[in-house]
């Protein structure tokens, strides 16, 4: 297993470094002169070779290529035009809010998702799979910062039974590290009191980010289950007297999520530009608020960034995919 | 006489689906003796898999039993819950062999797992004494390595070793009754051979019953003692395995005989084709494919008639002999 990890490790190596190519190529191209427009609008002709020689753009390219190869291997970025401070540092200390709330977004995803799957297969044209098969069509058509506003106009403003945006109440300090993850530290800290808290204002944000991710899962695992069910050895298995709950749950489940599995791995994407939107509605201090900040400001060396960050995460999500499909089938642990 | 293992008698069956009502069983009879295999014939398509999947009751939606009763052990099967099913018959009692081998363990999981889960429900004892005994009735079915199989995966078996696997399970629960579909037809000549060798012995040595379904007439003299033979949804003609292929008496069973490559050296096939249980013809089903057809063929209500001792004959030829009814 470790092997195979090893290998799948490998084989995204070359789609890492094409995208550092690609985003260098952008950086270099897209400013006809990046010196000039570095420079900025009254630079003389002395400060604009100044400038060109103190970022080495009077290099030749693959020497520029390895420095920029260097700078992301030191993670370093430059400092944000926004928040004036390394943009490395400012990514660090917003990645844990937007990890936590994809994770939550998954979590949710998933846990509900397979087991309506397979509840919608089991009751297949009645209608539980009929009020599913509608509810998922809504899920995926139903666009999040519609869903975000209704949700924070009922349950925080009309109900009030949960808070409206951010991620602590204000007038609560979160506690200092050590992970940087807000509810994994609240609970190192020994504060359940600003567990509780973060958690009540984590609940409408991932909820929000969830539910296309949920509405896939739930038809794709529905799928899955009424595509196991017609094989042979269900009917083996029917036929000498298997349990039934360990039969659909166990014997039919697994052989029912390989494509559920591709999914959510691809789901990763939908999740990050999901998270734009939510954390913005929401006021979430992670990457998508983050992102959008850059973009509204122009604040390209965050953007080179974030860019990359994605990039590392769909690898490790694809590598991670592989394995997930490895675990499920002992035929893809030998073949490769 | 003792009361049979198995009784099915006058079973119908049909299934609704989105082309109508398709008629796939019309009056199947047919039982199973203690300690004999009983030979259940026809061609593909008639009916054979349906009738295993009534007698085990996970029949497909829609499918529903109009007439007819299954008796196991003198008790009917078709007034038992799902619940009493799976509890006392399904792979207890009653055991199951597969038609194809590559296809029926769930290839997820070890062969183990699976094989274990059927026993550590129906038998007493640990874990550990269900897979020293699976463990000892693998070595009887003669599986190479079988102290390693239970941890190894389906994929890494041959056809005719996964099918000695799954022997073995329908053994490892003592059952009384082995239904076996087809279990020889997806493997090479060679190893099909082997298999049926290995099934007589073990009905034999354990005094198990066995209802062996085949679309093969050759393996049916090889291995059976009575045959059944089905046309259609329509039990034809059942009776000793000697005299009824040797003698048959319904056109269809002959028709079948004479095709057989193995009898004969030109090659006769039935004209016609098997007509499909959407559109089946009323009274006996052959009669628009038979040479010796009349018309009063498609009035007659199906019905087996004793023609000889232990020999029954469902045909309009036949009628006659004891009056007709
Ligand atoms: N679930 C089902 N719905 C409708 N028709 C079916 C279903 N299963 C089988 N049949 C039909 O029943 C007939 C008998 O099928 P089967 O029992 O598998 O035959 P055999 O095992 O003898 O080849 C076939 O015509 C088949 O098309
Ligand atoms: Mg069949």
């Amino acid at each position: 297993m470790a092997g195979f990890v090893l290998r799948r490790m490998l084989l995204v190596l070359p789609s890492l470094f094409g995208l550092l190519v690609v985003t260098f190529l952008l950086i270099r191209t897209i400013p006809a002169d990046p010196a000039v427009a570095l420079a900025g609008d009254n630079a003389t002709p002395a400060q604009i070779a100044a400038i060109r020689e103190s970022y080495g753009l009077d290099q030749p390219l693959p020497v520029q290529f390895l420095r920029y190869l260097r700078g992301v291997a030191r993670l370093d970025f430059g400092e944000s035009q926004y928040s004036g401070r390394p943009v490395a540092l400012d990514i660090a200390q917003r990645l844990p809010a937007t990890l936590e709330l994809t994770f939550a977004a998954l979590v949710i995803a998933i846990g509900l998702g397979i087991p309506l799957g397979v509840v919608a297969a089991m009751h297949h044209n009645r209608w539980p799979d009929f009020l599913l098969r509608i509810g998922s069509v809504a899920g995926i058509a139903v666009a999040a910062f519609w869903l975000a506003i209704m949700l924070q106009m009922l349950f925080a403003m009309k109900l009030g039974w949960l808070p409206l945006r951010g991620q602590l109440s204000a007038g609560l300090t979160p506690p200092a590290g050590p992970t940087g993850f807000l509810l994994t530290d609240c609970l190192l800290a020994g504060r359940f009191d600003l567990f509780l808290d973060a958690a009540r204002h984590l609940v409408l944000p991932a909820v929000t980010l969830s539910l296309g991710g949920l509405a896939t899962i739930t038809r794709f695992t529905r799928a899955g289950v009424l595509d196991t069910l017609q094989k042979d050895f269900v009917t083996y298995e029917r036929a000498v007297g298997f349990p039934r709950g360990r039969l659909i749950w166990v014997y039919v489940l697994r052989n029912s999520v390989v494509a559920t599995v591709t999914q959510i791995g691809l789901l990763f994407g939908g999740l990050m530009a999901g998270a734009v939107v939510v954390e913005s509605i929401y006021d979430w201090p992670g990457i998508g608020s983050y992102t959008v900040q850059a973009i509204l400001t122009a604040d390209s060396k965050v953007m080179l960034a974030v860019t990359l960050l994605i990039g590392l995460i769909y690898a490790a999500v694809n590598i991670l995919t592989d394995v997930v499909h490895a675990l499920i089938d002992p035929r893809l642990r030998e073949s490769r | 006489m003792a009361v049979p293992v198995l009784a099915v008698e006058g079973l119908r069956l049909a299934i609704r689906g989105d082309e109508g009502e398709a008629r796939i069983l019309d009056h199947v009879s047919f039982s199973v003796a203690q300690g004999e295999i009983l030979g259940i014939v026809g061609e593909s398509g008639c009916g054979k898999s349906t009738l295993i999947r009534a007698i085990l009751g996970i029949l497909p939606r829609g499918a529903r039993i109009g007439a007819g009763e299954i008796r196991f052990e003198g008790e009917n099967l078709l007034a038992f819950s799902e619940a009493e099913l799976d509890r006392t018959v399904r792979g207890s009692r009653i055991s199951f062999i597969p038609q194809d081998p590559y296809l029926a363990l769930n290839p997820l999981f070890t062969v183990g797992a699976q094989l274990l889960e059927s026993m550590r429900r129906h038998l007493p004892g640990t874990p550990r004494e269900h897979r020293e005994q699976l463990t000892k009735i693998l070595r009887r079915v003669q599986l190479p390595d079988a102290e390693l199989a239970l941890d190894r995966y389906p994929h890494q078996f041959s056809g005719g070793q996964r099918q000695r696997l799954l022997i073995a399970a329908a053994l490892a629960c003592r059952p009384k009754l082995v239904i076996a579909d087809e279990p020889t037809t997806a493997l090479d000549v060679t190893t099909q051979q082997q298999i049926l060798v290995l099934l007589r012995e073990l009905v034999d040595d354990m005094g198990l019953s066995m209802l062996f379904v085949t679309h093969d007439l050759g393996v049916v003299a090889e291995l059976c003692d009575r045959v059944g033979v089905i046309y259609a949804g329509q039990s034809v003609e059942n009776g000793p395995a000697r005299h009824l292929l040797r003698a048959p008496m319904h056109p269809y069973t002959a028709a079948l005989l004479a095709c057989h490559p193995d009898r004969s050296d030109d090659f006769v096939g039935i004209p016609g084709s098997v007509p499909s249980p959407l559109r089946a013809p009323p009274g006996c089903r052959f009669a628009p494919r038979c040479a010796q057809a009349q018309p009063a063929c498609t009035l007659r209500d199906p019905a087996l008639r004793n023609a000889a001792p232990g020999h029954a004959v469902d045909c309009i030829l036949y009628d006659a002999q004891d009056g007709g009814r």
